[in-house]
């Protein structure tokens, strides 16, 4: 991402962002709810397009490339655990229409949910579970990045560490993560050298440092 | 004049009805007396002069083409008041126009094409101005629910994006939710047409002392164009609207918040 800004109705919303996600493990986006740290998130993904600046994604220009296999390529797990109408499986077969069920098994093993959650309605799930579904749904398209945006701040403490633990396992099976939170402790636990955001801009080394240090009581 | 007529003195004695009007208003300090005068004052002259203009594009001395262009100017003025009546949907103009010329092309091109009704002046104009008015209620409640369902879901047309998704087919559970809501008040009226209500074009024509089945035989030509042009409004401006929320490399636009 090269000096990327994005205005929107003349208010700027993401200020001259140029920086490079590692090809694998976690990457940790961390900043104050307003920050534009989803934001960014969507460009990465093409749901959102910058006023100026590029976006690369194995150093092509992400504006050259197909939006529709880009995100297959690019899966994204959104702040609200969002489930379509129907069963699990009829979610997961709107990712993969064609994927047989042992395909739909294997997506719901790697966010630890049994088999029988396939004839699930999503209403009946609890947010821990939909969320996890959710993160199904996107594996099944078997995505080489996979952006988290926020994906545990609805989420009762021990839903959340689950969560973490599966995308931590899931960095070690070879999936680029980029983590975006809002939650300092959080991000110190996934990433070693978060990137903080601060009123759309990158941090400065000084404010980084202040951020990123508990003693000055920094209250998220 | 036959027992149907109403002249200058029936139209007065109507006028009564107004009066009761404006007392209950005054009776009841609604402060709407002003309005209602002004209402049926203005009524009164719109039709007179719509009246007299149709006179003579009815006229069977007058070239058939003024008709058309009397037609032309509805379908026009109908995509104005579409836009004016959802002004919260954006780029709504070009689709209403589209819409409501696609419909009236459509049935009145049935209506003519198959000798349902004569081509003439004293029919094209009403049965046209009959299509566009129905029509044009529902293509705003199509334009308001396909802007409501995209801005309400969000979330869930996003994330159907994001799972590569074309806009295409991440917006059809919402346009076809949207479009059976615009859809159901007309099959509703249709359904019911007879047991609650009496419709007015078999009302005027029972009124002006024709046969009412032959009446019947009128309206229920009527209602098959109505339910044909809307479907047809509803769908054209469904479908239109809808794919000009989406972008080209498949982003949902910025949307106001739904106000339905």
């Amino acid at each position: 991402m090269v000096d990327v800004v994005l205005e929107v109705d003349g208010s700027r919303i993401l200020d001259g962002i140029s920086l490079a996600m590692a090809g694998d493990g976690i990457s940790v986006i961390v900043g104050e709810s307003g920050s534009g740290k989803s934001t960014l998130l969507r460009l990465c993904n093409r749901l959102e397009v910058p006023t100026s600046g590029v976006v690369r994604f194995r150093g092509v220009d992400i504006a050259a490339l197909d939006p529709l296999e880009l995100r297959r390529d690019v899966g994204m797990v959104f702040q609200r655990p969002t489930l379509f109408p129907g069963t699990v499986r009829d979610n997961l077969r709107v990712a993969a229409p064609d994927a047989g069920d042992e395909r739909l098994r294997a997506a719901l093993a790697d966010v630890g949910l049994a088999a029988s959650f396939l004839d699930r309605v999503g209403d009946e799930l609890s947010g821990g579970e939909a969320q996890r579904a959710c993160l199904a749904r996107t594996l099944v398209t078997e995505p080489d990045v996979l952006l988290m945006d926020e994906v545990t701040s609805s989420l009762d403490p021990r839903a959340a560490r689950l969560l973490e633990d599966l995308t931590v396992d899931l960095a070690q099976r070879g999936v680029a993560v980029l983590w975006v939170s809002h939650d300092l402790e959080q991000a110190t636990r996934l990433g070693d050298d978060p990137v903080v955001l601060m009123a759309g801009r990158l941090a400065s080394a000084e404010e980084r440092a202040a951020f990123l240090d508990p003693s000055t009581g920094c209250d998220l | 004049m036959s027992e149907g007529d109403v002249a200058w003195v029936e139209l007065a004695a109507s006028l009564v009805l107004v009066a009761v009007a404006v007392a209950l208003s005054a009776w009841r300090r609604l402060g709407l007396e002003r309005t209602m005068v002004w209402a049926s004052t203005r009524a009164a002259a719109q039709l007179l002069l719509v009246g007299s203009a149709l006179t003579l594009a009815i006229d069977p001395d007058q070239p058939i083409v003024w008709s058309w262009v009397w037609v032309v100017g509805m379908v026009i003025f109908a995509a104005i008041t579409i836009r004016r009546r959802a002004p919260e949907v954006p780029r709504l103009f070009p689709v209403a126009l589209v819409a409501i010329s696609a419909a009236a092309a459509v049935s009145l091109g049935v209506v003519f094409g198959l000798g349902i009704f004569p081509i003439e002046g004293r029919t094209v104009i009403p049965v046209a101005g009959m299509m566009i008015g129905n029509a044009m209620k529902d293509a705003v409640v199509a334009a308001r629910r396909v802007v409501g369902e995209l801005s309400d879901k969000r979330h869930e047309v996003e994330a159907r994006l994001a799972l590569g998704q074309p806009w295409q087919v991440a917006s059809r559970p919402y346009l076809r939710s949207a479009l059976r809501t615009a859809l159901t008040s007309q099959i509703e009226t249709t359904k019911s047409v007879g047991l609650v209500f009496l419709p007015g074009a078999m009302t005027g024509l029972i009124l002006a002392g024709v046969d009412p089945v032959d009446a019947v035989l009128v309206q229920l030509a009527l209602m098959y164009l109505i339910l044909g042009s809307v479907a047809t409004v509803v769908t054209v401006v469904g479908v239109g609207l809808t794919r000009r929320l989406f972008t080209t490399d498949h982003r949902l636009v910025r949307l106001p918040r739904s106000t339905s």
